[in-house]
This record gives structure tokens, sequence and C-alpha cells, in this order.
């Protein structure tokens, strides 16, 4: 059974907790084999929305606002840029009726 | 001499700088850091050829010594980073051995002008974005330039501006020209930019004037850029569209400030030579078949210029043109422009018919220009009560002074 866990925060709180603190409850957690992947996220300023609606992909600026939706899943994807990634996302097939936030993952500083 | 040099420095500031902008953004990945570069690349230019004499090709020793001066930026910068054991920081995009001369290529610098433009459009950057960037980074506006002309204030435009460059950095938008299988796409998302400055330039949506020129040919030169580096169809349609509503510009103004209608313009006033260039633009574009709606409204827009006055107009061809945009491009403006061109046609009460229904379907309903087309009908149909009650309404709803002061005049006119 894997969880995903999707951390919400406010975006003044974003550096609340100090990157090597969260680095090392990962490697905790990577030690006891219970971590598939983990990740700290830009800013909701760099998010890019993607949807599709009759085979056309719509791509805009920032997050998702419909807030009748709800988290419904997560996928932790490897793309050379923001074009291949927009591309990776338009094939994810809830992209069709809701939409698919792509936000850029952030290195924890040392 | 010196002032001489400082005569080509600028000259070549103008003709160049954005080119060279464009391979620096290529070369250091970074716009902020290809812009630092470009300046002192043209500040070493005044200290240096003046002594040494103006290079054989400024533009590819630009580009090298900007290239040259962000390696020492971020030599100096490493220096400081105690944590960067042993490598100097500097990555292999800036170290790699590249032949100046390769630069002068204009294969390769055109294509940096169209990643440039590419990038500024891209749809992961908010549309306003998307504007202001393309005005700042492709056109070389000023911050403070692009907000006098959007009337919104500098520090809020530089904001702006800021956040698409971080986004481009962060979320990695590629510096790219799309594939063949997104170029549709992508290019209307930069015809759209390209066409938002043109009308923000043309018909000002608010505030004092009813045109701000700057807009209208930084838009111009942008159409005419992108036709030189990628000819498609619907760049020509738009560059052509553009040429042929700029060709009017004096005519639709008067003396005093006040719209004129296309009807009443005086046509020896239209600019002939952009017609001839707009027409054949749009025709080039109909004739490829893969032309879209902008060819289209520029074909309207070519039966208006080659009519010597308001009743040779030819309104079937328009109102056929007129149906094969909304086939493209269903929208209920594009329908109430239909319905003008019908009342010209067939008469104001064929239009009048078309415009009720459109209102009565709703999106219209705050549309000033609808209320202000169905006013028109009704005074053509003698109906003088009803007209000036549309025209109010139409008056109610505008935000531009000269349209204000057109709607007060027609109101005027029907109570005598």
């Amino acid at each position: 059974m894997k969880y995903a866990c999707l951390v919400y925060l406010e975006p003044g709180k974003l550096h609340a907790v100090p990157d090597s603190e969260c680095a090392a409850s990962g490697d905790k957690l990577r030690q006891r084999g219970q971590l598939v992947a983990a990740e700290a996220l830009q800013p909701i300023d760099t998010a890019t929305t993607v949807r599709v609606r009759n085979g056309r992909v719509s791509v805009t600026d920032g997050p998702f606002a419909e807030t009748k939706e709800h988290l419904a899943g997560f996928y932790l994807i490897e793309a050379a840029d923001l074009n291949e990634a927009i591309q990776i996302a338009s094939r994810i097939p809830p992209a069709r009726e809701g939409s698919v936030e792509v936000r850029p993952v952030r290195a924890l500083q040392p | 001499m010196a002032e001489s040099v400082q005569e080509t420095v600028d000259a070549v500031y103008t003709a160049d700088s954005r080119r060279v902008l464009a391979t620096l953004i290529r070369l250091l990945g970074d716009f902020d850091a290809a812009e630092e570069a470009m300046h002192d690349a043209f500040r070493a230019a005044l200290e240096q050829w003046p002594r040494d004499g103006v290079p054989a090709n400024p533009r590819a020793w630009l580009v090298s010594t900007g290239r040259f001066k962000a390696i020492d930026v971020k030599r100096r910068l490493s220096r400081f980073d105690s944590l960067d054991e042993g490598e100097d920081g500097v990555d292999d995009r800036l170290l790699g051995t590249v032949d100046p001369e390769a630069w002068a290529d204009r294969e390769s610098v055109e294509d940096d002008r169209l990643r440039l433009i590419f990038t500024c459009c891209h749809p992961a950057l908010a549309p306003d974005a998307q504007v202001a960037l393309t005005l700042r980074e492709v056109c070389g506006l000023t911050t403070e330039e692009i907000a006098r002309t959007f009337l919104t204030p500098a520090p809020t435009m530089a904001q702006r501006i800021v956040r698409a460059k971080s986004k481009i950095r962060e979320a990695r938008i590629p510096y790219r020209v799309p594939e063949a299988s997104e170029l549709p796409d992508r290019l209307d998302a930069v015809l759209r930019v390209i066409y938002l400055v043109f009308n923000e330039g043309y018909a000002a949506s608010s505030g004092p004037a009813v045109t701000r020129h700057d807009l209208s040919s930084e838009a111009i030169r942008l159409g005419r850029l992108l036709v030189d580096l990628l000819p498609e169809p619907e760049a020509m349609g738009l560059l052509g569209l553009m040429l042929i509503h700029e060709s009017r510009r004096i005519a639709r103004v008067s003396a005093s400030g006040d719209l004129i209608l296309l009807e009443n313009q005086d046509r020896s006033l239209w600019n002939r030579s952009f017609i001839a260039e707009g027409t054949a633009l749009v025709e080039r574009s109909l004739a490829s078949g893969r032309f879209g709606p902008y060819t289209i409204q520029g074909a309207i827009a070519a039966v208006h210029g080659g009519a010597r006055d308001a009743g040779a107009t030819d309104w079937n061809r328009i109102v056929v043109l007129y149906d094969a945009l909304l086939r493209l491009d269903p929208s209920p403006v594009i329908e109430l422009n239909r319905a003008v061109a019908v009342a010209m046609r067939d008469g104001p009460a064929a239009g009048l018919a078309i415009v009720e229904a459109l209102l009565d379907r709703g999106e219209l309903r705050e549309y000033r220009l609808a209320h202000a087309a169905r006013a028109d009908f009704y005074r053509r149909l003698g109906k003088n009560t009803d007209a000036r009650a549309a025209y109010r309404r139409a008056l109610a709803l505008t935000r531009q002074e000269p349209e204000r002061r057109f709607l007060e005049r027609r109101i005027a006119e029907l109570e005598n």
C-alpha cells in the first residue's frame, strides 16, 4: 500500500521548517524503507496548470483554483524542461476531467 | 573620432542589441545574467572601440565580450562561495569553446530571436506577463515605458516582469523554438500577444486618446520580425491585418481627437502603401490554403481598403468572409460585426433583427458596441426614441473619452 502525503503550507511559512530538518526526516524514512519519493516544491508562482478538453491541451499560468476539485492523486515525474513536463501531464488521463498542476521541485539546501 | 565611435555604438545598439541579448540568453541560460552581460559588453565597446577601432563584426564581438564578462562575474561570485570546493562554479556552457564567427551566422542568430519570442509568449506565463516580457525583451522597451503605455504603476509592471523571468528560470521554460507538432498552438499564442499589443495601441480601451501609436508600431515591428523569421500564413495574415488597420490611423481621428467612422473617413488620407503591402500579405496567406482567423479579418479589412468610397464597398463579400470567420472562430462579437455588414447589404432592419437576437442571448448585454450598433440601426430606420435610448445605454458602458463624445453628439443630433 502506498500513500501520497501532500504538504500544504501558507506561502509565508515555506521556510518555517529548516531544510536540513526535512532532509534528515526524509533520510530516516528512506533508511527504514518507508519512502518512495519526497520533494519540496518551488513556490506557487512557478505553477502551471494543464487541462485537456476535446483533445486539445490548454496551458495556463498559476495553480488550479477550482475549490470544488480536491486532490485526487500525485505523480512524481522526470522531465527535461517545462515543455516535456506539460506533455507528460497532458497524458495523465484525469487531465481530461479536472486539471493537473505542474510544479518544479526545489532542492533542499544542505 | 570619439564622437563618431559613440554614434557607431549607438547605431549598433539600436540595430543589434536585441539579437545580442537573444544569443546571450541562450549562452548564459538566464535572462538577468544576459541583460547584465549585454550592458557590460556595450560599456566595453565604448571604452575599447575608440582605442582599438570598430571590430569587423561588432555583433560577434559584443556576444563574445558579454559572454566573457558573465564568466568573470560567475568566477568572482564562486570565489566567495566557500562550499564550492575545487570547481570554479562556471558551467560548461560558458566555458565551451565557441567560435565567434559562428555567431555572425545569420541562421543561428535569427533562431535565437525566434527562441526569445516563443519563450516570452510561453502559455505557462500569465497573458499580461507575456505581453510585458515581449515588449521588454524582444522590442527593448524599458519597464517604465511599458508601464506608461498600459497605464499601470511602474512597480506593478516591474514585479510582473520579475515574476515571469523567475518562472522561466525556476520552472525551466525552455529557450527553444517549438517542434512542428506543437507549433500551431504556440504560434497562436505569439500572434495573440502581437495582436493584443496592436489593439491596445490602435483602440486604446481606456484613457484620453483614441489611439496609442507607439504600441501599434511596436506590434507591426514584431509582426514584420515574425514573418521574416517564420513566414507562416497566419503570421502574414496578422501583419496584413495590422497594416491595413494602421493605414487609416490619421483618417480615423479628427483634429479635435474625435473618432470618425469608417464610412465618413477621408479615404485620401489612407496610407496606400500600407494597404497594398497588407493586401498582398493577406492574399499570399489565402493562397496557401492554411490560413486562419487573422487572415480572414485581414481580407475583410482589405475589402474596405480597396473601396474608393463607402458606397463602393463590396458588402456581400464582407458578409461571406464573416461567415467563414464564424465557422473558424465562433464569437458573439464577430456575429455583431457580421450584423453590421448585413445591415449595409440588406438594410438596417435586417441588421437590427440579428443584434436584437444577440442581445437576447445575453453575452453582449454589457458590450457597449452592441448597443451602439443597435442605436445606429434604429437611427437609420427613423426610430429616434429607440435610437436615443440605445445610445444612452452605450454611453453608460463606455470608458473611453472620444467614444463618449461621439455618443453624446449622436444623442444631441437626435433631439433636434
